[in-house]
């Protein structure tokens, strides 16, 4: 998985009718340092995560293994909404201070 | 499946039941020449491969478990066949009873 | 699979269903050398191990199937603790 922060979400009237209801959110992805890549992805939400979470994403088949995704044309899913993380025992992340 | 080189061994003793008496074995896939292609892995050698050996690696789940036989080992990189020779349209590209590369 | 170092732990509360209690941990893959191969990633400890460990871990779908409920959202997952791992007779990562 990796992390990444949403940013915004995705609105197509016209898709496949597997792809209604869900909500598509694009999310910037990035590094384990917390600084922003300029990668973005856009992934089916299967927590109810809103902009401004950072949030875990999972891609490739692995992606259409929760019941939002399910035999759907999905590639990627954000599948948890990060707390904190720490890196060599140092803090990186923690969501209550938003940093 | 890709050609890649056996460079080295991994030694696991806690890990997954899945894995419980196989062994692992770092393989750099590799160009029919032996140089370098992709990222370095690690695959379960079910073929008696040693350190050195040109060997076939399979990189595919659903035939990994069928040759584990077990449905629902969480595998997918798997030494299924050592090289005796790889030839090419200029010859023979490499031929393990010299072990080195001809042009 | 790959061969890599767990760097540190992540923490979320607010996870897919079936994924409570399963720890997340950051992960720099390895290369026959033991240097940095690619960016580094979350995956899923199956088994125990922690920041400093060397482990081995598999992606993709068989990331799921090594999770205690195999129907998840889980494209990594740390499968082994690596005891000793030597590539072109050097000892990785001592």
């Amino acid at each position: 998985m990796l992390i990444g922060k949403v940013v915004g979400s995705v609105v197509a009237t016209r898709k496949d009718e597997k792809l209604e209801g869900r909500k598509l959110l694009v999310v910037q992805v990035h590094n384990h340092r917390n600084e922003p890549t300029e990668q973005y992805v856009v992934a089916a939400d299967s927590v109810q995560a809103g902009i401004g979470d950072m949030v875990l994403y999972a891609t490739g088949s692995s992606a259409r293994q929760t019941h939002a995704t399910e035999n759907r044309p999905v590639d990627a899913v954000v599948m948890a909404v990060v707390d904190s993380w720490d890196l060599g025992g140092d803090n990186v992340y923690e969501k209550w201070r938003g940093s | 499946m890709f050609l890649a080189e056996v460079v080295g061994t991994v030694v696991s003793p806690v890990q997954i039941p899945a894995l419980d008496g196989r062994k692992l074995m770092i393989v750099r896939p590799v160009k029919p020449d032996g140089s370098p292609t992709a990222k370095t892995r690690i695959a379960i050698d079910t073929v008696q491969a040693g350190v050195g050996d040109r060997v076939l690696v399979l990189d595919e789940g659903n035939g990994g478990r069928q040759i584990l036989g077990d449905p629902k080992a969480p595998v997918k990189t798997l030494i299924v066949g050592i090289v005796d020779y790889v030839e090419s349209a200029s010859g023979l590209a490499y031929d393990s009873r010299h072990r080195e590369v001809k042009k | 699979m790959y061969l890599a170092r767990v760097t540190g732990r992540l923490v979320a509360a607010h996870k897919y269903e079936g994924l409570d209690g399963v720890p997340l941990q950051l992960i720099q893959p390895l290369d026959e050398r033991g240097l940095p191969m690619g960016g580094q990633l979350v995956a899923c400890a199956v088994i125990s191990s922690g920041p400093g460990d060397l482990v081995h871990f598999v992606d993709g779908r068989e990331a799921a199937l090594a999770c205690p409920k195999s129907f998840v959202p889980v494209d990594a997952a740390i499968i082994g603790f690596v005891e000793q791992a030597i590539a072109n007779g050097v000892r990785i990562g001592s």
